[in-house]
């Protein structure tokens, strides 16, 4: 009797208590996951299995992209031939930029062995050494506006000092981009028969469809006006630009100073220890600044072009973290210290412990 | 009686018993008016003048605490961001960018720009909204003023002008200064309540002019005009000089009768006023100083490490510049063209060979902006929001929230969250922050028998110590809840209580000593109309407590007339019986008397003295006669003080009839003398009739802890933070309250520093004051070098000291030559006790704290004598306990309870600080990988300034692509839980120690960053340059390269986030995987505008990347390896020579911590005390 009493007045008391809550309470904040910081979070840590298994997983993932990248890049059949230093006569090397700055025949017949069976397509490209095409004046000095659109000819701001010439008629295509194009050319013959190099296709779609108008056609290029110095190639003017691909190619800067353009594709398997007999035309200037020009000729695997550099570099990541794995495993099966060894917990620095 | 009679009275009854003499009277400075400084004249309701108060300037009754306007608010808080050097650097920038010299489109780096700097305002401008909200609501407040018609009318408080006059109700809130004219008392006093201004509780009397307090209906004031002339507005608020002039007379005002806006009417159904301070004039806003505006030392920190990026970035820029400007020169050398490409013949002054010092100087501020992405633009701006979310966790923290006041913690500037978690000392008051500032009548002593059987918590505690047992603790919490339990008395002893004491052995006396308690005082009783209790308005907290206690006893105190008290009386046969005393003189207390007396006449015409005092000043004013409890009574005091009581005091004596009249006369005279030591005379002729005692007994009175106090300090103390407790008691009660709050304990030394000796009593005596100095200064000298010395002797034996100072010694430690000296005894020692210091000594040693160690200090403290101390404290806590709201106004974060420091500080405070440390750490790594990949490019790009991206890529880096993630970091990362946080206070230590943001730490970072950087530019140009990267022997170009390395640098810097975050929660996954995925998303999207805009990224991913194995190859690989150091450094380190976080981790992570979610918390308690009902 005396229990069930005393029950029922504290629920007496616990009920005012509530009524009277709400007003004194309006400040309560409310309860929720997230403004208590209670949301549920999974906590990785760092404990010797999860350790170990992520070392062993990177290595697992690695090492055979390493093996496969390294295959790819062995697959890959590379002819590099240099030829700016063979192709200047011996009497003109001592003065080179005078040999390729004076106007005249400037061939040169260069052999290629071919060292395993290439098979099509053969990828043809010229490499420029020391050649900052990413300068930042020489980046910024075009103008895509009249690339791309025949109406905006004379927008050729952006091109000084090869926007217009006598400062009247535009250029186009303007800046020295497309001033300094690449005039070397190759052609190839397997035991005097020609070797067929197509030139379509080389460039991205996207800049022939959208970059380079179709109905934009060279002007005034290259033309020897009042003594400027001449730069690279010239353009057909009765071709457009969309379909001058040399210069797409060309207009794509490149991003260090040493790279390759692609010149054209051969369409032909070459057989191992055929002879490629290359006539080329040796008139681009790399002399002035010291810079190489390499012929490659090259095929592709899945991976692109030959580098084995990738798959090393997997194969060096996979097993350094193999080795970190063993060394993780070694540690914990000598010295098995649990991180959450209490005895750390004891060890209490402050002052005021009692 | 009837009211207006009752009224009456109070004005000789006031005149009577007060020695204060408040006739006003003509001061010196009452000279000045009208001159400098003492200018302002105001025409008291005189609409005709109101033209005149427009030409003087006065300001309206508008009060506007905002910090922007409308039309100011763009210009100054652009001003106010700019102020920032990083801020400016970008607003440099992005002017210089719209000149050939930017490497990329202006409006991709205004772009960013804008965003910050437009989100930083916003911020503002909500903050400066709610403020507006604020005034606006208390610009509106109704108030009634007399108008033309002659009526008072409700106006808006805002309208009230100066001159106007005022009527301001009971409860209601003064809405300018007023100058007091008279109130509902014919006389013309009134209380005022003046908690907002000075955070005191006690009631403020204040004084019409005589002249004026007559005016009491709305039909005098049509012909009611008068002239004030006073001083201009300034902040003073004791003081205050102006002169009225009513009639052809003047007539002096001082404080007396000013009301001040911001305090509150009181007892008093009304008041008539006039307005002469209104708006921004009045004292109260004139007091509005602007706080301190602190910044957290991680902030400060963080300055030099912008700077520091700064010289690395003017450092790189110089050295690009040099190989620019020696790569340009030789472009065109002896009529030769070198690099003919570029046209060097024919070219601008930016690139030219001819002046290569001059482009090299324009390739150094170019490089000066490409760079400019090593400094992190959205920095602040993320701090600041980051901040505010971490405010919201902790006004939102249920734990912190305090059901009793209903009031949760307020952060109220989020510039600190992260310096709660370095907290190393902790300067405490003590009344009302560690105890409640509620007195209880506990214990008292009569007649040489000790009463009351209560334990005392500080007693208890004691007792826990000593390890003795607790017999009565069990019947004490019953009895507790059992009973009514009656706030301020806690007095448990069937010996007294229920009129028992009639059957004990002294009943006379202690008749007669809760008689003196019920008649000895000044307070005022207030009857609650609809429950008919009593209520005590007293002066002090104690006062009340006795009152409460003889009410209880049976000696009711009901009404206090002219010149009587009347008393409901416990008589003989046990019925209560009216009882009537004259009330014939008071003599108040004050702090040099230590006492106070009455004098009365009883019912059998009988002259008695009643005094209570200290017993200090007690003891040597008994008669011999008086004696006869002496000593017993001394041994309970001895007690009750080491129990941490207050204690008084009780005795009295019979008058002479003779005696008195003699007496009467001389202090009447002296009271009504005007020279200027009035004061002292009548203190000297109060001392003649205050002797010759009959002792009766003591209180003592328990000032309470606040709850949880004791486990609470225990706990910081184990964080390693120490505890400073400054306060005003007298040194027994603060030693006292210390043990209680096991800041002193038995196994500790004391060190205590005093200047209570004979040989300086002596010489004060003498009254030489340059004597005195010096040998308290020589004195105080050689016991610090005493304490220290022993300190030394004891280093080894690890035996720890309080050092105990009082403020008299305090003054003299804080001098300069010392200052050193007794903070480095102070540091030594684990606690430290400051008692009777006074507001300005706690902000001084407050000063030194901070000064000497360069730590963080915490100063806590709830009334306004401890403002100085919280502004002056690195962070200052206010409680917003009973006292005022002035602490609480002045302190960067306020709490309800002590109790809650210890969340505030171990949990709030260790999270923020390793939040915003790891947050600020993780911003420089980003921006130095990303920075320095750009670097590398140049070195290839013969430092042409060419950036290796497009232009878009770069402004979106800190904006979009990787802020949400560290947004993330810094609110929600948490390494342990909060009730680990608070198991292990040893986790505080890394904040303590700065372990999370030493430079160690921070340069690792930031090599880390620097080792990124050049591991995604090797491992991409190595990868990918020269050989085709597809199938379609397509090379790599500009364009490609740009984006290879930028996927790589987004994805590493978002996966180095995602392994360094300790708690991932579905908004981390949601960031940091969105923000990657926005990049590619991004890259579509852009890829697909026309070429004109996207330029270089133009089909870039789509048609160039995407389709490319090497691509992908190349991120996974660059990002696996720009994560392993930082992965296996971690896992040797938690190995090897784990932090505190990581062990505490292990151990939840292997189950020793279950660690159970609040609602199944909820559950179990709820279970609990259910079964506890049940049985």
């Amino acid at each position: 009797m005396m229990s069930s009493n005393t029950a029922s007045s504290s629920a007496v008391v616990a009920g005012s208590a509530d009524s009277a809550a709400p007003r004194r309470n309006s400040k309560k904040p409310k309860y929720s996951r997230f403004t208590q910081q209670e949301l549920p979070a999974c906590k990785p840590i760092l404990t010797p299995r999860w350790v170990i298994s992520a070392f062993l997983l990177v290595s697992v993932v690695f090492i055979p992209i390493g093996v496969a990248s390294l295959f790819a890049s062995r697959d890959v059949v590379e002819i590099v031939d240099r030829y700016d230093n063979d192709c200047i006569p011996p009497d003109n090397r001592t003065d080179k930029v005078n040999y390729i700055q004076t106007p005249g025949d400037k061939s040169c017949n260069r052999t290629i062995t071919v060292p395993k069976r290439m098979k099509q397509p053969i990828y043809v490209y010229y490499q420029l050494d020391n050649f900052y095409q990413n300068h930042r004046r020489y980046v910024k000095s075009r103008s895509d506006a009249q690339l791309r659109d025949n109406s905006s000819a004379s927008d050729t701001s952006t091109c000084k000092p090869e926007d217009a010439i006598n400062g009247t008629l535009p250029i186009v295509p303007c800046g020295l981009i497309a001033w300094s194009l690449f005039n070397d050319t190759y052609s190839f013959s397997i035991n005097s028969s020609q070797l067929n190099v197509n030139k379509k296709g080389i460039s991205w779609k996207s800049d022939r469809e959208h970059k380079f108008g179709s109905d934009v056609y060279p002007m005034n290029f290259q033309t020897n006006g009042t003594g400027t110095l001449i730069g690279g190639a010239s353009l057909n003017s009765s071709i457009p630009l969309s379909q001058q691909e040399d210069l797409i190619v060309w207009m794509r800067t490149a991003a260090l100073p040493t790279f390759r353009k692609l010149y054209g594709k051969i369409e032909v398997d070459l057989e191992p220890n055929d002879v490629i007999s290359v006539t080329l035309q040796n008139r681009y200037n790399t002399y002035s600044f010291n810079g190489k020009k390499k012929l490659v000729l090259s095929t592709t695997s899945w991976l692109g072009g030959k580098n084995d550099f990738l798959g090393i570099a997997y194969l060096t990541v996979g097993g350094l973290c193999f080795f970190l794995a063993l060394i993780f495993t070694l540690v914990y099966l000598v010295k098995p210290r649990r991180l959450g060894d209490p005895s750390y917990l004891s060890w209490n620095r402050n002052p005021g412990g009692r | 009686m009837p009211e207006g009679m009752r009224q009456r009275i109070y004005i000789n009854f006031r005149k009577l018993y007060s020695f204060v003499c408040f006739r006003p009277r003509y001061e010196p400075n009452h000279a000045q008016i009208g001159q400098k400084g003492y200018s302002r004249v105001v025409y008291c309701n005189d609409p005709d003048h109101l033209e005149e108060a427009v030409k003087l300037n006065y300001r309206g009754n508008y009060v506007s605490t905002t910090k922007y306007s409308a039309a100011n608010f763009i210009p100054k808080s652009l001003f106010e961001q700019f102020r920032r050097v990083a801020n400016i650097y970008f607003l440099v920038v992005a002017c210089v960018s719209f000149s050939p010299l930017a490497p990329y489109s202006s409006l991709s780096i205004l772009a960013p720009l804008i965003v910050v700097i437009g989100a930083t305002m916003a911020k503002e401008g909500v903050e400066d909204w709610r403020r507006r909200k604020q005034d606006i609501e208390a610009n509106n407040r109704k108030v009634k003023v007399y108008d033309r018609n002659n009526t008072f009318c409700e106006t808006n408080w805002k309208k009230v002008r100066v001159g106007d006059i005022v009527k301001v109700c009971k409860d209601e809130y003064f809405p300018a200064d007023l100058v007091l004219l008279s109130t509902s008392y014919e006389d013309g006093i009134c209380y005022v309540e003046t908690m907002n201004l000075d955070g005191e509780t006690n009631l403020k009397l204040k004084h019409a002019l005589d002249v004026t307090s007559h005016l009491h209906d709305e039909k005098f004031f049509k012909e009611f005009r008068a002239v004030i002339e006073c001083e201009d507005p300034n902040e003073k608020l004791y003081s205050f000089i102006g002169t009225l002039s009513y009639g052809g007379k003047k007539y002096p005002l001082s404080i007396q009768h000013l009301l001040l806006r911001g305090s509150k009417l009181k007892n008093t159904e009304y008041v008539f006023g006039i307005a002469i301070f209104t708006g921004h004039d009045t004292k109260v806003m004139q007091n509005a100083t602007h706080p301190p505006s602190k910044r957290s030392k991680i902030e400060k920190k963080m300055d030099k490490i912008i700077y520091l990026l700064f010289s690395t970035l003017v450092l790189i820029a110089f050295v690009g510049s040099l190989f620019f400007g020696i790569e340009t020169k030789k472009d065109f050398s002896g009529g030769k063209l070198r690099r003919w490409y570029l046209r060097p013949d024919d070219t601008t002054v930016f690139y030219d060979p001819k002046r290569p010092s001059l482009s090299a100087f324009f390739h150094f501020l170019t490089a000066l902006m490409l760079y400019g992405y090593l400094i992190p633009i959205s920095l602040y701006i993320s701090i600041e929001i980051v901040k505010v979310l971490q405010s919201i966790f902790i006004n939102q923290d249920l734990d912190m929230y305090d059901k009793e006041t209903g009031k949760p913690a307020r952060a109220r500037t989020s510039n600190l969250n992260e310096e709660l978690g370095q907290v190393d000392i902790i300067l405490s008051d003590k009344t009302g922050t560690l105890t409640c500032n509620s007195m209880e009548f506990v214990k008292c002593s009569i007649a040489g028998t000790a009463y009351g059987r209560g334990m005392t918590e500080v007693e208890r505690s004691l007792a826990r110590r000593r390890g003795d047992p607790l017999p009565e603790t069990g019947y004490d919490v019953q009895g507790h809840e059992a009973e009514k339990s009656v706030r301020g008395f806690n007095f448990r002893d069937e010996r007294i209580m229920n009129g028992q004491w009639l059957n004990e052995p002294h009943w006379d006396i202690i008749q007669k000593f809760f008689r003196v308690l019920a008649i000895c005082h000044t307070a005022i009783p207030e009857e609650n109309k609809q429950s008919g209790e009593i209520m005590y308005e007293a002066e002090s907290p104690d006062e009340a407590a006795f009152l409460i206690a003889a009410k209880e006893i049976g000696f009711k105190f009901k009404r206090v007339t002219q010149t009587s008290i009347s008393l409901c009386e416990l008589i003989e046969n046990r019925k209560m019986e009216n009882r009537d005393y004259e009330r014939l003189q008071v003599l108040e207390f004050n702090t040099s008397r230590k006492r106070m007396s009455v004098i009365i006449r009883n019912k059998e015409k009988k002259l008695l003295l009643l005094s209570k005092g200290a017993d200090s000043v007690m003891f040597g004013r008994l008669s011999k006669d008086g004696r006869s409890f002496e000593s017993q009574t001394k041994d309970h005091i001895k007690k009750y003080a080491e129990a941490g009581l207050r204690i008084m005091v009780i005795a009295y004596r019979e008058l002479d009839e003779e005696e008195y009249k003699s007496w009467e006369e001389e202090f009447s005279k002296a009271k009504t003398s005007v020279t200027a030591e009035r004061d002292e005379l009548v203190e000297k002729v109060a001392d003649v009739i205050e002797r010759n005692l009959t002792l009766l007994g003591a209180t003592a009175v328990e000032d309470k802890l606040q709850k949880e106090v004791p486990e609470c300090i225990y706990t910081l103390a184990q964080a390693g933070i120490k505890l400073w407790v400054l306060t005003g008691d007298k040194m027994e009660t603060a030693v006292n309250i210390g043990y209680a709050c096991s800041l002193l304990r038995e196994d500790m030394k004391q060190i205590v520093i005093t200047l209570d000796s004979r040989d300086i009593a002596d010489l004060e005596k003498q009254g030489d004051k340059e004597a005195t100095a010096k040998a308290s200064l020589e004195s105080i000298m050689k016991q610090i070098r005493e304490g220290m010395s022993q300190i030394d002797s004891e280093k080894e034996s690890g035996i720890k000291f309080g050092l105990i100072i009082d403020g008299k010694s305090l003054d003299f430690s804080l001098q300069k030559d010392i200052e050193k000296s007794f903070f480095e005894l102070a540091i030594n020692c684990a606690s430290v006790i400051c008692c009777r210091s006074s507001p300005k000594q706690k902000a001084l040693v407050t000063r030194l704290v901070k000064g000497e160690t360069r730590k963080t200090t915490l100063a806590i403290g709830d009334g306004a004598n401890d403002v100085g101390m919280l502004q002056e404290a690195d962070i200052g806590v206010g409680i917003s306990g009973v006292e005022g709201m002035q602490a609480v106004m002045a302190s960067d974060f306020a709490i309800a309870q002590f109790r809650f420091l210890e969340r505030l500080l171990l949990v709030h405070g260790h999270w923020c600080y390793r939040r915003i440390a790891m947050m600020i750490c993780y911003f420089f790594y980003k921006n130095i990988a990303f920075g320095f990949t750009l670097f590398w490019f140049e070195a290839h790009a013969s430092f042409s300034g060419q950036p290796a991206y497009n232009d878009w890529y770069m402004s979106f880096y800190n904006v979009f692509f990787t802020s949400l993630p560290v947004i993330a970091l810094g609110v929600f990362d948490q390494d342990v839980s909060a009730t680990l946080c608070l198991k292990y206070p040893f986790l505080y230590l890394e904040g303590l120690e700065n372990i999370l943001f030493s430079w160690p730490r921070i340069l690792a970072w930031m090599f880390n960053g620097f080792l990124t950087s050049i591991i995604i530019f090797f491992l991409t140009t190595k990868s990918m340059i020269k050989q085709a990267f597809r199938r379609d022997g397509q090379v790599v170009d500009y364009e490609v390269l740009g984006v290879t390395m930028y996927s790589c640098v987004v994805w590493a810097v978002n996966c180095q986030m995602a392994i360094s975050v300790n708690y991932f929660t579905w908004i981390h996954h949601f960031f940091i995987w969105g923000s990657i995925a926005f990049w590619y998303i991004f890259l579509v999207i852009y890829g697909y505008l026309p070429p004109e805009m996207s330029t270089t990224a133009y089909r870039a991913f789509v048609e160039e990347c995407a389709p490319s194995v090497l691509y992908w190859l190349v991120t996974l690989l660059a990002v696996i390896c720009t994560l392993l150091p930082y992965f296996s450094f971690r896992a040797f380190q938690t190995r090897f020579k784990p932090m505190y976080h990581d062990t505490i981790q292990r151990r939840e992570y292997e189950g020793l911590e279950a660690e159970l979610p609040r609602r199944v918390r909820k559950k179990l308690h709820l279970r609990k005390t259910l079964m506890q009902r049940n049985s």
